[in-house]
């Protein structure tokens, strides 16, 4: 379904920022994309949606392509028209707008009366506390419901395939735990597959279908999410199962081409 | 009694237009973040399309109106297609200095087309009139009142249900969120400048039939700069506010203080600056702006 083949990317044509990163996401799966801060996550995402383009980037060489689309070179609406909806980081609600409404700029591409409203139902039916607040100016919700509602609108654009940037971030480890079983249930139930990019590995393990690390704007690491979860590495560096220094890199350890290799 | 009265009456006709003014100034803001100097000279390019439709081509007032809007529509689009989008991730400055020159050009224009030279023409306005007490509203003013109450009420509806309306309140907050679901921002901006040109073509008409037309008609920008100060500047509804406000207070202090000036008036045409002094100094983000929003 999506295919992000050796992309390099800079920022205003001199920050390079990923240095040939490659990778697949299949129809209905999910797919976790995890990594120390500052590697390259959110501009593969802001990549694969064309927002890279609102922040002078630049997909300098390699291509995407969607469904048969060549999509690099698109403009963000072409690509959310094609059926890709990022949900970017930081729960960017439109804050002066009502909950219904934010809903609905999520659809605003849709001329399907009915089925806006089927799935403004659908919305309500997988996160209800926003159903009680659909009036209410979304500025004002708390965190975690400002979360749904994000999720919720980009549900709204019907998309075939979610881009999540950091869905826990700044939640209660409570709240984590139920939002990544609805994420679970929308993409079983609605047939939409996903691109979630985490920090907490182990929730975002506990439901993807396939994993990858990036370090410094590079792939280190990639496979399915449950031998991600037992690699030695992931669990020293991300899992923090281990009493080695915090300090080291993958790039330090000798043994990590052998583990790659082994893993592919 | 009648006096006041006839002072409040032909006060809030100046006060609506004044807020169609401070819409177009608005919607500008919210979407370029810059004001558009230019907003005045849509005012005085539509004070002569009126004359142009209401006395040369002798259409009724309803058809000039609509023709005037018509013309505004396509005008809008060209400008923002052809002047301000080249702009577009440039810095606030540049497109503030960018509406200077068109201001200045939108002048030539009209001096080349219609010689700039005084024009009225309330004379071709329909004769109603409508008595309040011992006063008849003039139809000029009547009109005014009838046409610009009628626009607003459209924008509010716009704003408020309609699908485009919702996409610009969107855009004005977050335009990569905007972009995000597919909605394309350069067209917003297009309508947001054919809607500035509309508002400001459609308050032409209305105050040329009460004061006539000339090139210096586009200072009246300036003035409207008043209220969208006072409005808070990003709120459609506090431009209304405060328009009508303004519109009131100026034309009942000029009625009743100009006499007693030993210059026998010109109060009015100082009374919004005082306005935007007095608001700088004590209430510099207006009366009525969107509250911030912001949370712990
Ligand atoms: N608009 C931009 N202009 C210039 N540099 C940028 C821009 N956005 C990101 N960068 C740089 O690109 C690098 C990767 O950033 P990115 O946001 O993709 O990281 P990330 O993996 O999402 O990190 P985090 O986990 O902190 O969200 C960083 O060094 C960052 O400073
Ligand atoms: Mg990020």
């Amino acid at each position: 379904m999506l295919q992000v083949n050796n992309i390099e990317v800079a920022y205003m044509s001199v920050i390079r920022v990923l240095h040939g990163v490659s990778l697949t996401v299949d129809d209905g799966k999910i797919v976790a994309l995890i990594g120390a801060n500052g590697g390259g996550k959110t501009t593969t995402l802001k990549s694969i949606s064309g927002l890279l383009k609102t922040e002078e980037g630049e997909i300098t060489s390699g291509n995407i392509i969607f469904n048969n689309h060549r999509i690099d070179k698109y403009h963000p609406e072409s690509i959310a028209g094609l059926g890709i909806s990022q949900v970017m980081e930081g729960r960017r609600v439109l804050e002066h707008l009502s909950v219904e409404e934010n809903l609905n700029i999520g659809a605003y591409r849709r001329n399907d009366r009915a089925g806006i409203k089927s799935d403004l139902d659908m919305v309500f039916n997988y996160f209800p506390k926003l159903k009680d607040f659909r009036r209410r100016t979304s500025g004002y919700l708390s965190g975690g419901e400002q979360q749904m509602l994000v999720i919720g609108r980009a549900m709204m654009a019907r998309p075939k395939l979610m881009l999540l940037d950091e869905p826990s971030l700044g939640l209660a480890p409570l709240f984590v735990h139920e939002i990544f079983k609805i994420i679970k249930k929308i993409n079983a139930e609605q047939k939409v597959a996903i691109l979630l990019v985490e920090q907490n590995v182990r929730a975002a393990f506990g439901i993807a279908d396939y994993g990858y690390v990036m370090e410094n704007g590079r792939i280190v690491l990639d496979g399915p999410a449950d031998k991600l979860r037992d690699n030695e590495d992931v669990k020293e560096f991300y899992l923090g199962l281990s009493t080695v220094g915090s300090q080291k890199s993958f790039r330090d350890i000798k043994h990590y081409r052998r583990r790659k290799r082994w893993l592919s | 009694m009648t006096f006041f009265l006839q002072l409040v009456i032909t006060g809030f006709g100046l006060g609506m237009v004044y807020a169609l003014i401070a819409i177009g100034f608005v919607i500008i803001l919210k979407c370029s973040k810059a004001f558009n100097i230019a907003q005045g000279q849509f005012v005085m390019i539509g004070g002569y399309l009126g004359f142009t439709f209401l006395v040369t081509f002798n259409l009724p007032v309803w058809a000039s109106i609509l023709a005037a809007i018509a013309v505004a529509v396509v005008m809008g689009g060209l400008i923002e297609r052809l002047t301000l989008r080249p702009l577009v991730g440039q810095s606030v400055l540049a497109i503030i200095m960018m509406t200077i020159a068109l201001g200045t050009i939108l002048e030539g224009v009209a001096t080349l087309v219609w010689g700039g030279e005084y024009k009225a023409y309330h004379g071709a306005l329909p004769t109603i009139t409508l008595k309040v007490g011992e006063f008849s509203i003039p139809p000029e003013t009547l009109i005014g009142i009838i046409v610009s109450i009628l626009v607003v009420v459209a924008l509010m509806a716009l704003f408020r249900y309609a699908k485009i309306g919702l996409a610009m309140r969107a855009t004005a907050e977050d335009e990569q969120v905007v972009q995000s679901v597919g909605i394309k921002v350069t067209s917003i901006y297009t309508i947001s400048w054919m809607i500035a040109c509309v508002v400001g073509v459609v308050s032409g008409i209305i105050l040329g039939g009460v004061s006539g037309v000339m090139v210096s008609m586009s200072e009246v920008g300036m003035k409207a700069l008043a209220v969208v100060l006072l409005g808070g500047i990003d709120s459609i509804g506090g431009a209304i506010l405060a328009g009508i406000i303004i519109g009131v207070l100026e034309n009942v202090a000029a009625g009743y203080l100009d006499p007693l000036l030993p210059s026998g008036g010109g109060l009015a045409n100082v009374f919004p600056f005082i306005i935007i002094i007095i608001v700088l100094i004590f209430k510099p983000h207006g009366l009525f702006g969107l509250k911030r929003i912001e949370r712990i």
